[in-house]
């Protein structure tokens, strides 16, 4: 059994419901420091919920929900969570359309969150620098001054990416990364965030069952709120239950 | 650090707005006083004020658009800001006329007189002294937006029903401004005004001296605005306004880049509201009419909102068209406006300044569908 100290992410016999639907159901989670963990399950299996509870969007009902070994998020605000270091990628990819890429990164650079030190901000060399490594790592380079509304859907999921990477968060929660992607950009996206799982957390909730085999990484199976199996891709879908509730015949 | 922020918020397109509107500060002053009568370039002290007061809904608009273009905090209650600043100079403007009103008390303006008040209320105390109305125009109107804007951008209130408690804010102010035992003139308001820093309000001087204060505090709303919107606050505010939710997970707290949005708001139109007073001659609680507030929605929407420029090319083209529609044809202008409302809603929706911008794109697209259409030439499946 893990100590609790030792995990970046801690979920514990978590449960939530909505009007009577019980989207969670003793929910139990670990994720440790630099490691990455696929999640996969039909849909309403609560993989977004999870993710709220998480960032603090949705509160749980019951359980215990740790970061970082000793951080209780129960009780804290999304922005609270957000300045820890965990960062979320959204499903539907959420940038901000009408700035321009190079301004979506800034929005998300790590640096202060007063509003005093956003009015009388400089972008320092190193901020600069940063930002251009970014722009680098997602591709975005020739596309930083055009407007986030402008860009491809794939395009739009790597700025969200780069926007992850500039708040330079110890847990990243990423919601179906490769959503409209061609093969090539997800073979990309698949690369990059083995990558980036070097040196942070990463939690990636995916449907797309190639790219899931691409990241060669753990995997847990979710239905109904709760854990169906755990294991590598390969155990997963060889469990008969898996088969019989998500993957099917 | 602190100066390149300034010079990257002072961009060409403020510098020119900027060096036109001083001009303007010192142009027409000088045509209305060093311009002989009878000289076509004269201009009379009636038209220099009439264009004063327009530069103060100009303000207003600008202040509005700060809200709500860059913000997405749709205000239907800014007047009210506007009209608390106005009530402070009003009150300053009250006490300066001293023993010269009508019961000719030293102490007591003409209203109370008339209502049996004994003593001066608590909260006019000082208001015979300049710096204590300046700082209560400041801190009425700042004071209120940060009370109303604490409570209701905490508890997360967006869309259209922070439009309508504010709505309810400029109204629930309107009905205690009617009140005679609020102190405040009442439904007569407060009027009658003399004297201005010892100057008479009525002199030619006077009146040029005031419309040059109007565009000072134009060119300085601008400039203050420019900054705030060009540095990385403003990055944040547009994207509060696009995608409030988002931010929050990227760590910012949109309850305080609002709150600060709105406080400045307030008290850039609570200044506005100031210099308006001495202009027009009379502050009542007609100037909390929630219909001012949606006109100057209007102003904003009609010259472009999320610029610099729309809201003052709104404000001072839709007055205009109020001051010659009300002669012309007094009994039409609410359905002028209102049609102007619905047109540029449906049609411009970036207003006049955007207009242009939007027929160039217009056009660049225009050649694109013929392209798309080609594949639908072959049979469908």
């Amino acid at each position: 059994m893990t100590e609790k100290h030792e995990t970046m992410l801690y979920l514990d016999g978590v449960s939530v419901s909505f009007d009577g639907f019980r989207a969670l159901n003793n929910l139990s989670i670990i994720v440790h420091p630099n490691e990455m963990l696929a999640i996969i399950g039909p849909n309403g299996a609560g993989k977004t919920t999870m993710m709220d509870i998480i960032t603090g969007k949705t509160r749980a009902d019951d359980g215990e929900v740790y970061f970082n070994g000793t951080i209780d998020l129960s009780k804290r605000s999304e922005a609270e969570i957000a300045n820890l270091g965990i960062g979320r990628k959204f499903q539907k990819p959420t940038v901000f359309e009408s700035q321009s890429v190079r301004d979506n990164l800034v929005l998300a650079l790590k640096t202060s969150r007063s509003i005093f030190s956003a009015l009388f901000y400089t972008e320092t060399d190193a901020d600069g620098a940063r930002i251009d490594d970014i722009l680098r790592t997602v591709r975005l380079t020739g596309r930083a001054e055009a407007l986030a509304a402008d860009l491809s859907h794939g395009q739009k999921q790597w700025l969200e990416i780069g926007m992850l990477l500039a708040q330079d968060p110890k847990l990243l929660l990423v919601d179906e990364p490769v959503a409209g992607m061609t093969d090539s950009e997800t073979a990309e996206t698949a690369t990059l965030l083995r990558d980036i799982a070097k040196t942070r957390s990463v939690v990636v909730v995916e449907h797309d069952m190639s790219f899931v085999r691409a990241l060669n990484t753990r995997v847990v199976c979710l239905a109904e709120g709760t854990v169906l199996a755990e294991g590598s891709l390969d155990q997963v879908s060889a469990n008969p239950i898996v088969i019989e509730r998500y993957l099917g015949r | 650090m602190l100066t390149k922020v300034l010079l990257t918020g002072f961009d060409t397109k403020a510098r020119w707005l900027i060096g036109l509107i001083l001009l303007v500060a010192l142009l027409v002053p000088a045509l209305s006083l060093m311009v002989p009568q009878g000289n076509p370039l004269h201009l009379d002290a009636y038209v220099v004020t009439l264009f004063g007061k327009y530069l103060t809904y100009a303000i207003l608009a600008l202040a509005l658009d700060l809200v709500w273009g860059y913000c997405g905090i749709l205000s239907l209650g800014h007047a009210a800001f506007f009209a608390l600043g106005g009530y402070g100079m009003g009150m300053y403007l009250m006490r300066q006329i001293g023993a010269r009103g009508v019961y000719a008390n030293p102490v007591l303006p003409d209203f109370m007189v008339f209502l049996n008040y004994k003593d001066l209320p608590w909260f006019w105390t000082g208001f015979d002294l300049w710096w204590v109305a300046v700082l209560a125009v400041l801190a009425v109107p700042g004071l209120v937006a940060f009370g109303f804007g604490w409570l209701a951008f905490r508890s997360r209130v967006t869309g259209v029903y922070l439009s309508i408690i504010t709505q309810a804010l400029t109204y629930a102010l309107l009905l205690a401004f009617f009140r005679n035992d609020l102190g405040m003139g009442g439904n007569n308001g407060l009027t009658d005004f003399k004297d201005i820093l010892g100057f008479n309000v009525q002199a030619p001087e006077t009146r040029a001296a005031l419309f040059a204060a109007t565009a000072l505090l134009l060119a300085g709303s601008i400039f203050v605005v420019s900054v705030i919107v060009n540095s990385k606050l403003g990055k944040v505010m547009i994207a509060v306004r696009d995608a409030e939710s988002r931010t929050r997970f990227l760590g910012w707290r949109p309850e305080n880049v609002k709150l600060f949005a709105f406080v400045v708001s307030a008290l850039i139109a609570g200044l506005a509201g100031a210099l308006y007073v001495p202009q027009v001659g009379i502050i009542n609680p007609g100037e909390f009419d929630p219909g001012n507030s949606i006109e100057a929605v209007i102003w904003v929407a009609v010259g472009g909102r999320g610029t610099l420029l729309g809201p003052i090319v709104g404000a001072l083209l839709v007055n205009l068209g109020k001051t010659v529609f009300t002669g012309a044809l007094p009994d039409y202008w609410l359905f002028a406006l209102g049609g102007l409302f619905v047109v540029v809603t449906l049609f411009m929706p970036k207003g006049i300044v955007g207009l242009w911008a939007q027929l160039r794109r217009r056009r660049a697209k225009t050649p694109a569908p013929t392209v798309d259409r080609a594949p639908s030439l072959e049979p469908a499946e």
